[in-house]
């Protein structure tokens, strides 16, 4: 079954590519993708911290390389992200006037990489899986995009790779540290390896920097952060969805699949750094998004900005603020694929996403004004909506280490910060709707012909984007029963120094 | 027992139901929301009759006892009465939206958003613990956000919405960082956990105050104390009835109920008392000061809710929770009433809202005169009107506890008398001094029944035959015969200036600039945010466009690029070329780390 999730889109893609009718494929192959990950949460034993639904195929024994696929609970909630953010990708598609066929097929081979490497208990299809991934993105920017495309998606595209290839760096160390007899590809093996004690401390702290700066440049770790809001503003909405909704999450997935269990005292060493650069995401970059002047550019800047509270909550190495960074994962894909979608939207009717001239558009377009403030206001964490479980997780987690009643530690500042972070993500947002969608109708878009409310198809997508975003907002406590156990054996509840 | 969640169901499901299927029929939308309001307020007067109600609850969030968050409800007696209060003065204002937003275009989505307020305010009602508090406590900052912003087509309404939620939210970054304070110290979020385990809070001294005072914080914000209270009178801008409701008689009273319903944590730190009290004091002041010199009847009816919750919270910082709550419920009904009554007004005479150009309207709208006048009686404190009962238990208090207090206690009184009774001869006296004015007449009687029940209200909600039955009140000391006496006094030189100043008046004969500009509260914080928020926020903008971006990264791939000029040969210049050679890297590479 897993299987079949992760190849259903890759091969109708090919299917696409060879001549098959776009739009109905992609969509039925979506749907179909979606169904089969929904049979695969509700066949998921919750509380088991094993992967699931193993299926292993070897390719070379002698490497200990072998094509293994199976879900643990954190596997299984990225893998229904993607699984939900590609149907509405592909239903807010629409018609492609040029190269119809391959535009799809981008998008579905995006959708089908990123399955693959949530799915991956192998280091190398991990990796191999994610850069399927990426050269479709490259190629939606760069042909099928807006504005400066071709500028943008030579720059995701160099950064991008540069990121790949230190993680690459680091991924080839990690796989040396291990003592000769029990190298293996295996995420397993490795695991049982570094529970062992294997990987010294030493190379422990070499190869987390490498992955943190790798998979950080993947994730827009500040300062590492500036090809995302350009290639964001750049991208067809699709594609935009796709890789910030889902793609841009494999970095932050391998942190918590690698770092956390194979690397403890490495994670432990560069803590204080991690803390510092998160800080950038969430109060500088914070303060940059609000002085965006453009849609596209601030939602690029506020998705680069909640990379921060992720962070946050990977770095507090509580359980409470891991499995709150899962949550946030999950909820930050859903609603800022939402928000790529609407402004998407509105790029073509208005033809302009500054926001002077914008303006008004809550009276002209009544679902899409509610559409994006739903999604405002779950990624300023509205409580209801799943982004704020996520962020209550990772506050209560970071606050909790290293507490003492006396004074205020690394975390309790960082959360003090963070807490600010959610003022100032209110501030940009805010202003960015009122701008938008109240007030009165922008000057340059009274009496245009093409101004009109979205198609009623499209509330199928948006719906399906807010009733998952509301139904684990409201009860988190599935989520966590999903996601929690798979850290159980890393992290202790109460990390205390 | 399923009534309490039926109580936070009803709305909810309204809501809901509204918002997916109902939105084009805008009779059968209010319809519904009324109808749920209706079964939330029955639900309460069941439950306020009866005793030992207990209600399944279920987890929120569970890890394991480190981090516990239950969905459950406290039903005590200060909830109970807090439910029959809101869903009852909820209740009347849905029966007069009816009327008031009769042909409004976004009837709906009003309707809708009403009830959904109801839902999260109940939900603040019946919340047993702080992090359920806390979800619904922003939940109602939503639903005001959305009402306020109804008319998001005018500039005024857009930017009042957003202020109100962004000021609200200042207030919650403390309310949440005191939240996460008194649960590291407890280890606890449930109410019912953390009073017996508040020994490791009275402990540290310095670490309760800065708690307790971070808790206070979301009070200030939602209910508008200084320094955060400039959003309250911009809320003005939405509909009446949400006015009455939203922003006087329930959410903004919010924030007294949860200092209420945390006191026993705030009442072991006497700094943070005197703090709260002094806030508490210092809204009132300012706040009357300001509503003497404005022009608009809700913005004037606005800075009394907020001079009246000043007094709430100067009653909770002097430790007395019935002094607080007796004041809020008696409030609750006069300041709903004076809104609604002011609705009727403004509804007739074509959404005028320029106390200078009404006029003489006694007798055009004879029930809404009535009425207004039986509210703003007890708003003054007259007696026997229920304002004059809660009031003085708080002067009482005051006179027995802090003297300064007291005394600023007393001015206040008699600024509320000053320019209530300015408002009233001036738009219910005199002369008709616009064409609308002279030829409105009375409204539906839909929205005058309300006005009528809320009167009565008023009027007897302060005699402790009755408010006794909801509440516990205060109980009154030996001295404080001395109190009402001089509050009458104050009271009646007050009414006597309005009067004498203002009677056959054109125009305002008296002209303070820096009343009429509220101090320059806006002006500043404008300056302020313009100097901090966003010059930091150019700055960094600028710095990511021309340091890190252009510097740093095209610095590094400028200079990539010089060495990649002896590398011409592959720059074939395709990007599918690249994709080929990257991949080729990579296996290559692997080829050499494994192989060596």
């Amino acid at each position: 079954m897993v299987l079949f999730v992760i190849f259903c889109p890759i091969v109708a893609a090919i299917l696409i590519l060879i001549g098959a009718s776009a739009r109905k494929t992609a969509l039925a192959t979506s749907v179909l993708t979606f169904v089969m990950a929904l049979l695969l949460l509700a066949s998921f034993q919750k509380g088991q911290r094993d992967f699931q639904h193993v299926t292993s195929f070897s390719i070379s024994p002698e490497w200990h390389l072998s094509f293994t696929t199976g879900l643990d609970g954190l596997s299984l909630a990225m893998v229904l992200l993607a699984a939900i953010v590609t149907v509405a990708a592909v239903w807010f598609a629409g018609r492609i006037d040029k190269y119809e066929n391959a535009f799809y097929a981008c998008l579905l081979l995006i959708s089908g990489g990123a399955i693959g490497a949530f799915a991956s208990i192998d280091l190398f299809f991990f990796y191999a899986f994610h850069e399927l991934a990426l050269i479709p993105t490259f190629l939606l920017i760069g042909i099928w995009g807006s504005g400066n495309r071709v500028a943008a998606a030579w720059k995701i595209t160099i950064y991008l790779a540069i990121g790949s290839f230190i993680l690459l760096l680091g991924l080839i160390l990690l796989y040396q540290s291990v003592p000769v007899t029990s190298r293996s590809f295996d995420i397993r093996a490795l695991q049982a390896a570094a529970t062992g004690g294997q990987i010294s401390a030493d190379s422990q702290r070499h190869i987390y920097l490498l992955l943190l700066t790798g998979f950080g440049i993947l994730i827009s770790l500040f300062p590492f952060h500036t090809w995302a809001p350009e290639a964001y503003a750049a991208a067809p909405a699709p594609a935009a969805m796709l890789h910030a909704g889902v793609l841009k999450k494999f970095g932050l997935y391998g942190l918590l699949r690698l770092a956390i269990p194979l690397l403890p005292e490495g994670a432990r060493h560069w803590t204080d750094l991690l803390v510092v650069l998160l800080l950038g995401n969430i109060i500088y970059v914070g303060l940059v998004t609000i002085a965006q002047k453009r849609l596209d550019w601030m939602l690029g800047y506020s998705s680069v900005m909640h990379m921060g509270y992720i962070f946050l909550g990977i770095a507090s190495a509580s359980i409470l603020g891991v499995t709150g960074a899962v949550v946030l994962m999950f909820a930050h894909g859903l609603s800022i694929a939402l928000l790529f979608a609407i402004a998407g939207e509105l790029r073509k009717r208005a033809d302009t996403l500054t926001f002077d001239e914008l303006g008004g558009l809550g009276k002209v377009m009544p679902f899409a004004g509610l559409a994006f403030g739903l999604g405002a206001f779950a990624a300023i964490g509205l409580p209801g909506f799943a982004n704020f479980a996520g962020e209550i997780m990772i506050f209560f987690g970071a606050f909790r280490n290293g507490w003492d009643m006396e004074r205020f530690h690394i975390f309790q500042v960082a959360t003090v910060l963070g807490l600010w972070g959610v003022v100032i993500s209110t501030v940009y947002m805010l202003r960015a709707y009122r701008r938008t969608f109240m007030g009165a109708l922008g000057e340059r878009l009274r009496g245009r012909k093409e101004l009109a409310d979205l198609r009623p198809a499209l509330r199928l997508p948006v719906t399906l984007l807010v009733g998952a975003l509301l139904y684990y907002g409201f009860f988190p406590q599935s989520f966590v029963r999903m996601v929690a156990p798979a850290f159980r054996t890393y992290l202790t509840a109460n990390k205390q120094p | 027992m399923i009534l309490p969640w039926l109580i936070l169901l009803a709305p909810l499901a309204s809501a809901i139901v509204i918002t997916l299927f109902t939105l084009r029929w805008k009779a059968l939308s209010s319809f519904i929301s009324v109808a749920a309001v209706l079964i939330s307020f029955i639900c309460s007067c069941l439950i306020f009759t009866q005793s030992g109600i207990s209600a399944r609850q279920f987890t929120w969030i569970d890890f394991g006892g480190v981090f516990k968050v239950p969905f459950g409800f406290l039903l005590d007696n200060l909830s109970k009465t807090m439910l029959v209060v809101v869903s009852g003065v909820g209740s009347l204002i849905h029966i007069y939206s009816l009327g008031y937003m009769r042909d409004d275009e976004g009837k709906s989505r009003y309707f809708a958003a009403l009830s959904l307020f109801m839902f999260a305010m109940l939900g603040i009602v019946l919340a047993n613990n702080f992090v359920m508090l806390f979800i619904f406590w922003e939940l109602v900052g939503f639903t005001s956000y959305v009402l306020i912003g109804h008319w998001f087509d005018r500039d005024a309404a857009a930017s009042a919405a957003k202020k109100a939620f962004i000021t609200t939210r200042i207030g919650d970054f403390g309310f949440m960082l005191g939240i996460l304070m008194v649960w590291m110290a407890t280890g606890s979020v449930v109410f019912s956990d953390i009073a017996p385990r508040l020994s490791t809070l009275t402990g540290h001294p310095a670490f309760l105050t800065i708690a307790a005072l971070l808790i206070f914080c979301g009070a200030v914000g939602k209910s508008a104390q200084f320094p955060l209270h400039v959003w309250l009178p911009d809320a003005m801008e939405g509909p009446t009835p949400i006015s009455a409701l939203i922003h006087a008689a329930t959410m903004v009273a919010a924030g007294v109920y949860m200092l209420v319903r945390v006191a026993f944590i705030i009442q072991a730190s006497p700094t943070a008392l005197l703090v709260i009290a002094w806030i508490g004091t210092i809204t009132a002041v300012l706040a009357a000061l300001i509503a003497t010199q404005q022009n608009d009847i809700k913005r004037i009816l606005a800075y009394s809710t907020l001079s009246q919750l000043g007094y709430m919270v100067m009653a909770v910082g002097l430790a007395s929770n019935e002094a607080a709550m007796f004041h809020l419920f008696t409030h609750a009904f006069f300041k709903a009433l004076l809104f609604l009554a002011a609705g009727s007004v403004i509804f007739m005479i074509h959404h005028e809202q320029n106390i200078w150009k009404m006029g003489g309207l006694s007798r055009k709208l004879p029930i809404t005169f009535v009425t207004f006048v039986v509210g703003a009686l007890a708003l003054i404190g007259c007696p026997p009107f229920s304002g004059f009962f809660s009031k003085d238990a708080i002067l009482a208090l005051a006179y027995e506890r802090n003297m300064p207090i007291f005394v600023m206690g007393l001015f206040t009184a008699f600024l509320t008398a000053f320019y209530v009774v300015r408002l009233l001869v001036i738009v219910f006296f005199g002369k008709p001094r616009s064409e609308i004015a002279s030829e409105s007449r009375e409204s539906p009687f839909v929205m005058t029944g309300p006005l009528i029940v809320l009167a009565l209200l008023a009027t007897i909600g302060g005699f402790a035959f009755f408010a006794r039955n909801f509440l516990a009140l205060p109980i009154e000391k030996e001295v404080a015969i001395f109190v009402p006496a001089l509050a009458i006094i104050v009271l009646i030189l007050g009414s006597g200036l309005a009067i004498a100043l203002y009677r056959n008046r054109a125009r305002d004969p008296l002209d303070v600039e820096l009343l009429r500009r509220k101090f320059y509260f806006d002006e500043f914080y404008g300056w302020l945010i313009d100097w901090t928020q966003e010059l930091l926020a150019h700055i960094c903008a600028f710095f990511d466009r021309w340091i890190i971006d252009a510097g740093a990264v095209g610095g590094t791939s400028g200079g990539t690029w010089g060495i990649g000029a002896l590398l011409r040969l592959v720059q074939v210049g395709n990007l599918q070329a690249y994709a080929f050679l990257f991949g080729l890297g990579i296996v290559a590479l692997i080829y050499f780390a494994v192989f060596r």
